[in-house]
């Protein structure tokens, strides 16, 4: 028990630990949707994109945090923008984007002094996490939260029958932008934690586990939240004592997770 | 003031309670459409009323109209030509009263939804935004399931059901719509004779209760004679009333 109880006795590991748990639960939450609507290759995307930002805001001497957070919302509109007409198809319109903007966030990095500024944005540093990040991952927390309640009817009626949510005057376009801006502000409250490159593993893993196990939007959510939130513990307690990086700990734990449920579904489905 | 929140609340248009009862349930004059800017017409011209509480058929084959005119009824295809009356609204105004029964290729049959909570989301739309189903919502939902035979079923997931439990699933939504004019695309396509005469005896009970009824179908030889009418269409033309 010490063994798990003895890291979280230093500050910076209980700050840790909660950044960690947030950023679960918002990418678990907002991936179940990401997941079923079948945008992974979207939410990778939205992970590598805000290279830009962060570089503009390091250039600029503001927060990294709204750097980020303007590149994803950018990358998400501009992908919404793009194939919403159809001449364009989706996955085309991400590819463009996501190539575009992050050919943009290499030349903005080559332009600062070194590229080790940016080591903590590229791969997390989840032990710097500071009171002030945890308020914004936080209210990021309770925007999600709220937003997904409210509307999640919608969205499930858009991911499941976009044609009948016409009928009915519910616009799916507006509700797969809601889902974009949802995810652009998940993979940012993650990029500290896990770092840019490896934020699509928090939004698609725990999620793709748990549509493995469970039938329903509400219990793949909770399932999700689960195995994000155990994934992070586990990986920041290893990361701590045998002193490797926590953000790949804690991707390899969610890993894991998702090889278990899917073992599980092989031997009960026998397929 | 309770209704005027509830018109806020309610969904992209909706006639927030105007509505013409003296109009015919469909007026249609030399309407055309097509699917993109470009593209030949889906339809050409066509010219049609249906008075309420009437069934209609639409007949003909694949590719000569009949999804494209329900779709410009449902409000999903805004017409290039010519003008469109639903109930005394233009299409796509009075969303409340039109269900609109879609083929079944048009949803993810793999999502993780079971039968009961699937015919729920018939009733989103006189719920509106923020609004969530409560006990009378529900009672309708069971009512429909246990009227299209699929109780036992209530709980499994969509994508595990035959070809004519998932369309009698659809009709049901459409029951719970509860809506005065309902379009239907091809309810009959790989449906065996059990769910057929279920659903027939669905329609028949909706024509009693004054709904009216339009559906497009290609398999009209074994009921013509339920019909009060059956419009035939040929290459996104009307051939025959």
């Amino acid at each position: 028990m010490d063994w798990l109880t003895e890291p979280l006795r230093f500050t910076f590991m209980q700050n840790a630990l909660a950044a960690v748990l947030l950023a679960g639960l918002n990418c678990a939450l907002v991936g179940t949707y990401v997941v079923l609507r079948r945008m992974a290759f979207m939410g990778g995307a939205l992970g590598h994109t805000i290279l830009p930002g962060v570089a503009f805001a390091f250039l600029k001497g503001f927060s990294l945090f709204w750097g980020a957070l303007g590149a994803s919302l950018i990358t998400a509109l501009s992908v919404a923008a793009l194939s919403s007409q159809r001449r364009v198809r989706e996955d085309t319109a991400i590819g463009v984007v996501l190539a575009g903007m992050f050919a943009l966030g290499i030349l903005l990095m080559s332009l600062a002094s070194s590229n080790r500024d940016f080591s903590a944005i590229v791969f997390g540093s989840v032990l710097g996490v500071t009171m002030a990040d945890l308020v914004l991952i936080g209210i990021v927390t309770v925007i999600i939260t709220i937003t997904l309640i409210l509307y999640h009817k919608e969205l499930e009626l858009t991911s499941l029958d976009p044609e009948y949510a016409r009928v009915i005057g519910v616009r799916p376009g507006r509700m797969r932008l809601l889902v974009l801006i949802l995810s652009a502000l998940a993979v940012v409250s993650a990029v500290q934690v896990v770092g840019a490159l490896l934020t699509i593993a928090l939004l698609i893993t725990p999620a793709a586990c748990a549509t493995l196990l469970m039938q329903s939007v509400h219990r793949i959510m909770l399932v999700a939240s689960l195995v994000a939130v155990l994934s992070g513990f586990a990986g920041l307690i290893l990361s701590y004592h045998y002193d490797i990086s926590s953000g790949a700990c804690i991707v390899l734990c969610a890993t894991a997770c998702f090889l278990v449920a899917w073992s599980y579904r092989l031997i009960r489905t026998g397929v | 003031m309770k209704a005027k929140r509830s018109h806020l609340l309610a969904y992209h248009g909706t006639c927030i309670g105007h509505h013409h009862p003296e109009a015919a349930a469909v007026r249609i004059e030399q309407l055309s459409a097509r699917y993109a800017a470009g593209n030949p017409l889906a339809l050409e011209a066509v010219s049609l009323s249906i008075a309420r509480g009437k069934r209609v058929a639409l007949v003909g084959d694949n590719g000569s109209g009949k999804s494209t005119l329900l779709k410009c009824l449902a409000g999903l295809l805004t017409p290039c030509d010519g003008s469109a009356e639903v109930l005394g609204h233009r299409p796509g105004v009075c969303r409340h009263e039109v269900a609109y029964l879609p083929q079944r290729s048009s949803l993810d049959w793999d999502f993780p939804i079971a039968v009961s909570p699937f015919v729920l989301t018939g009733s989103y739309v006189r719920l509106g935004w923020l609004r969530r189903p409560g006990k009378a919502q529900r009672g309708r939902v069971t009512g429909a399931i246990e009227q299209l035979g699929l109780k036992p079923f209530a709980r499994r997931l969509i994508g595990q059901l035959s070809g004519g439990q998932q369309q009698r699933m659809l009709l049901a939504r459409t029951l719970v719509h509860d809506a005065e004019l309902v379009l239907l695309d091809e309810p009959f396509n790989a449906v065996d004779d059990a769910s057929r005469d279920i659903i027939w005896e669905v329609l028949e009970d909706l024509c009693e209760r004054g709904r009216t009824v339009l559906m497009a179908t290609h398999d009209i030889a074994r009921y013509h004679e339920r019909f009060d009418r059956v419009v035939t269409l040929e290459n996104g033309r009307i051939t025959k009333h």
